[in-house]
């Protein structure tokens, strides 16, 4: 499936406090935390944002608190994906487990601007940036993600894993 | 190999595993707080398992908005509850019983040396302070735990930092920390483990060590780690009836590889600040310069062991929080509390002028008992001074030491505890 949006880029070291506030972590639906997602980061993105938009980011994204709402309202707000230099590990592992597609490649970046817009091929890890002609190329996701993934996510993975029921040690 | 690729080699049933690898690990416990267990339990009665992997190997800590706030964080700590209770959770702590999880489940006995630890939290890597390897995932990692006792985990590289020398008067494991990240940077060590090694290590207490590992997420680590010494033994020896047989003493080897090594000279390290708004901007408390503050709080998961409160109890001692200051103590767990009352720390608070709580995170993410107005400053000896942790964006937070932040609360100002003793 091709992903195609504009795009909104945003600095370094972007918190997960400021993807969705310590004030909202006892909101539990999604559509909620979809209406304070990067609130106290940019009051209008929400407003603003079409579904389908893309985040773009530089190094760190998602950095603090491990609440899996930070990517969860991200995906509520109908972002189609994140593209960044780096993020922080949890955030990676979080957006990985509840399937909001995720991209590590710092020359997409640089090459983008806000308003751009974007088309990208997951499958193939590649970015294309329509509005200035500028082709990119991410690594794919490793192959165990990719199982994940193919699973729908974690838990139906797990499912899969839990009828089979193998231990895998002792 | 590293300490944390032995770790996580013994946890997959592999003989060697190398940086970068993509591993299925078994675990020796999940642990989830109120917010992050409610997002768990959704997601692992989605697909309908008939019980969890081993109810004794899963810890549910109510922490963090609790006693409960309002209405909707009473009906997720009910659901928790429920859930304990349902699925037979041996190791739930209800409040009055319990504490902040990073503080509590050392002390419970349920981290051992070698143990592969798995936390709906980021700070679940402070565990590493007793030799394990402890790190933070998402919920739904931990509905998935819950379910196969497994994680997946790449395989981190780890940074080697040295220490030597011996700390002064005033320097704890808070400033050594701060220091740290004031060198690595909030993204220094993104996917990295933090070792923490060297003859100055030795010097530290364990509650030193339990700050240091608490912040090692700070730096962007997947976890921080001291391999077990004397002192861990010790401390395990006083937690662990069965020590003997859960201690798994894992040692790095020396041709262990390592993206790189740092060293530091704890000598040379002042009490230090983090200024507003991430962790990395460190500066001596001498150089900080003239701030007024608003409020001091004191405790928590970084902070909130006896020995930080022994600390700030001996700067309040005799004196007064300075009038325009609201200081606050938030001890770690409630046996924390009770050995605070034994030992007169909490009369010593409270003679001060100081709010005396019970254990809970609190304003720490800006939840309840103590959230900061507009433009108010607060020196909190907490992990993230990020805009708005604690209250509106226009509010400040100073990190700091338990010492520098009592001084602070009774000069009105930041302050170094020479200031004020
Ligand atoms: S005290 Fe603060 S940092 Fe520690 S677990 Fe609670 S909210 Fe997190």
């Amino acid at each position: 499936m091709m992903l195609r949006g504009r795009t909104w880029k945003y600095g370094r070291n972007i918190d997960t406090d400021v993807i969705i506030p310590g004030r909202y972590a006892n909101i539990a639906e999604a559509s909620e935390l979809a209406k304070h997602c990067l609130e106290d980061l940019d009051p209008d993105f929400v407003k603003n944002m079409r579904p389908g938009d893309i985040i773009v980011a530089e190094t760190n994204f998602g950095c603090g608190s491990s609440r899996e709402i930070a990517p969860l309202s991200i995906k509520a707000a109908g972002v189609s994906c994140v593209i960044a230099k780096s993020f922080a590990r949890i955030f990676y592992r979080n957006a990985i487990n509840i399937g909001l597609p995720i991209f590590e490649c710092p020359e997409a970046v640089d090459g983008i601007e806000t308003g751009d817009t974007l088309e990208i091929d997951p499958t193939a890890g590649k970015i294309f940036n329509v509005t200035k002609n500028l082709s990119f190329e991410t690594e794919p996701l490793p192959e165990f993600i990719q199982e994940i993934v193919a699973e729908g996510g974690l838990m139906r993975f797990v499912a899969a894993l839990s009828q089979k029921s193998k231990p895998l040690r002792e | 190999m590293t300490i944390a690729e032995k770790i996580l080699a013994a946890h997959a049933g592999r003989e060697e595993v190398r940086a970068g690898e993509l591993i299925m690990a078994v675990i020796d416990l999940v642990m989830a707080n109120e917010l992050s267990a409610i997002l768990a339990i959704q997601e692992f009665e989605k697909i309908k398992p008939k019980r969890v992997f081993d109810p004794e190997k899963i810890a549910l800590v109510p922490d963090h908005f609790t006693p409960n706030k309002d209405m909707k964080t009473a009906e997720i700590t009910k659901a928790v509850r429920r859930f304990a209770q349902e699925y037979g959770i041996t190791h739930y702590f209800e409040v009055g019983r319990g504490g902040i999880e990073h503080v509590l489940l050392p002390e419970e006995g349920l981290v051992a040396p070698g143990d592969l630890i798995i936390g709906g939290d980021s700070h679940t890597c402070t565990y590493g302070a007793l030799g394990a390897f402890a790190t933070g995932v998402g919920s739904t990692d931990v509905a998935a735990a819950f379910a196969i006792g497994q994680v997946w985990l790449r395989v981190p590289q780890s940074i080697k930092l040295v220490y030597y020398g011996q700390p002064g008067k005033w320097v704890s494991g808070k400033d050594i920390i701060l220091y740290t990240i004031g060198d690595l940077g909030v993204d220094g060590a993104i996917y990295q483990v933090l070792e923490f090694t060297g003859e100055g290590v030795t010097h530290l207490s364990i509650a030193d060590r339990f700050t240091m590992a608490n912040m090692a997420i700070e730096a962007g680590a997947k976890t921080g780690i001291f391999e077990a010494d004397e002192k861990t033994v010790e401390y395990v020896k006083g937690t662990i009836e069965d020590h003997e047989s859960r201690m798994r003493n894992f040692k790095s080897d020396p041709d262990a590889e390592y993206v790189r090594t740092l060293e530091y000279d704890l000598s040379e390290i002042e009490p230090q600040v983090a200024v507003p708004s991430l962790p990395e901007n460190v500066k001596p408390v001498r150089e900080v310069g003239e701030v007024d503050i608003d409020q001091v709080v004191i405790g928590f998961c970084t902070n909130g062991r006896i020995e930080d409160l022994r600390i700030a109890a001996e700067v309040f001692k005799g004196k007064r929080v300075h009038p325009k200051v609201r200081a606050l103590i938030f001890p770690g767990t409630q046996k924390v509390a009770l050995q605070a009352i034994h030992e007169g720390l909490a009369e010593t608070f409270i003679e001060s002028g100081c709010a005396f709580s019970t254990p809970s995170c609190g304003p720490c993410i800006g939840g309840h008992l103590g959230v900061l107005g507009e433009r108010e400053r607060c020196v909190s000896t907490s992990n993230r001074n990020f805009v708005g942790r604690m209250g509106p964006l226009s509010s400040e937070i100073y990190l700091a030491s338990p010492a520098v932040a009592a001084a602070s609360a009774v000069a009105g100002k930041i302050a170094h505890p020479e200031e004020v003793v």
